[in-house]
């Protein structure tokens, strides 16, 4: 029996009078990989943001590696540690170098010396194969790179389970392609991930199980063979006509 | 008396001037960047009382002039003080200093503050994501960008700084305007040594400005 990783019952969150998400519930068990697709404005974003707490919900419960990350007494920085997250703008630190980007947060944390932590960033760099941009700053480096370097540096942190937030949203067409192949090799590695996408044949390929969000509810979830090819809901349907 | 006799006469004097003023600025600025850098921090946080201060801080020294401040510091707060039974008096220097200090630590806060929140939110969202801290998000990730961006007007308020000393020979410190004032007093020069100390101002100022976009040049990671 696999571990569960996440367990989401009931969470809501509003801004405002806006709900954004109402109820979602939601299990996931070491090495899924979960896309969640829909709509703009369906709520994905922010569910994926309220897993590590970027956004605080109103209502429900999360559990990460069965702890209950709302209750006050468990250190969210600690938690953050164990969940890696990867942003659509990237967000990478424009005054610190690729390898620098990686080594900020393990050797400020104390979790690694200097040393190690530079080792570790090298084999990373390594693996999104940016080994030879070490050096560079991310004004001189291309979109994808940068995202290859952004998912390095959460990966430094050794983290369980990865966020992804509408990874490639923010790419040039040509670029798309080497972030979904770092992100496939992790999940053929057996990485937990929660992938928020508009991807669908990345999704397809990739995802043991696809979510179909709307209106601040999962609609519709499955084995992407059964989502894409034989959704059962109306506006799972409707949706997929209009994006594939 | 021409230009060249007062010039030769008064410069020495009026070098001491400027190096007591240009003494005075970098002091005051030293000070005045940790100050400006506390308030700002204190006006960025979620405690009341902390952000009150600040504001207040910031409030009260923005609404009122430089030379009134100069005089409450030198004047008035003494006596008050001494009003107390408590034998307290300040030097014309510590008095200025502290002035100046307290004047120009207020608008680096604003300025500080400006410069935090021109940085893209995402930085601090990534910062956290990674497990750091809000105050070591701050200071590893927030903080350098946001010093970069202010810069050019950090480099602004130094000017202004420098200048603003002039308004310190109100409480008779010796610093360039003051010794100017003097030797008019004695000579007559006025137009001669009122040229010489605009002229002196220019270049230090000058100076400064080039030194400033050297550094800014330095900082930047936008360059290639």
């Amino acid at each position: 029996m696999k571990e569960l990783k996440v367990k989401v019952r009931g969470l809501a969150k509003s801004f405002g009078s806006l709900e954004v998400l109402k109820s979602i519930d939601l299990d996931v068990y070491e090495g899924d990989v979960i896309c969640i697709i829909g709509p703009s404005g369906s709520g994905k974003s922010t569910f994926l943001r309220c897993l590590n707490l970027l956004e605080q919900p109103n209502a429900g419960s999360v559990e990460i590696e069965g702890k209950d990350i709302l209750d006050k007494s468990n250190d969210v920085n600690v938690m953050r540690r164990n969940i890696g997250m990867v942003f659509q703008q990237f967000n990478l630190f424009p005054h610190l170098t690729a390898k620098k980007n990686i080594m900020l947060a393990p050797v400020d944390m104390k979790l690694m010396t200097k040393q190690e932590a530079e080792d570790k960033a090298m084999e990373l760099l390594d693996k999104v194969g940016l080994a030879d941009k070490a050096e560079n700053f991310p004004r001189q480096l291309s979109g994808g790179q940068k995202q290859r370097v952004a998912i390095a540096r959460a990966l430094a942190m050794n983290p369980n389970i990865m966020l992804f937030d509408e990874p490639t949203s923010a790419l040039d067409p040509e670029m798309i392609g080497e972030v979904l192949q770092v992100m496939k090799e992790l999940a053929q590695a057996g990485m937990t991930m929660i992938i928020v996408t508009h991807e669908m044949s990345f999704a397809r390929d990739v995802a043991d199980k696809v979510i179909f969000m709307e209106e601040g509810y999962i609609v519709e979830s499955g084995a992407p063979a059964e989502i894409f090819s034989n959704p059962k809901e109306e506006r799972t349907k409707q949706f997929l006509s209009y994006v594939l | 008396m021409d230009l060249i006799t007062v010039l030769q006469e008064a410069f020495p004097q009026l070098l001491e001037g400027l190096m007591n003023t240009v003494l005075m600025t970098l002091l005051s600025l030293s000070i005045a960047v940790f100050l400006g850098l506390f308030a700002c921090l204190m006006g960025l946080s979620k405690n009341i009382i902390l952000k009150s201060i600040s504001k207040f801080y910031v409030w009260l020294i923005r609404g009122t002039p430089l030379m009134v401040q100069a005089f409450f510091v030198y004047f008035a707060i003494p006596q008050m003080i001494q009003a107390m039974g408590i034998d307290f008096r300040l030097t014309a220097p510590a008095a200025g200093v502290i002035t100046l200090s307290l004047n120009a630590g207020a608008y680096i806060s604003e300025l500080f503050r400006g410069g935090i929140q021109a940085v893209d939110p995402g930085q601090m969202e990534a910062a956290r994501s990674l497990g750091l801290t809000y105050g070591r998000a701050m200071a590893k990730v927030i903080l350098p960008q946001a010093l970069r961006i202010s810069i050019p007007s950090l480099v602004n308020q130094f000017i202004i700084t420098l200048k603003d000393t002039s308004i310190i020979s109100v409480i008779s410190f010796a610093e360039i305007v003051y010794e100017a004032k003097i030797y008019i007093g004695r000579t007559m020069q006025s137009f001669a040594t009122w040229t010489i100390v605009a002229i002196m101002y220019l270049v230090i100022i000058s100076l400064l400005s080039k030194l400033s976009r050297y550094i800014e040049k330095r900082l930047s990671y936008e360059r290639t």
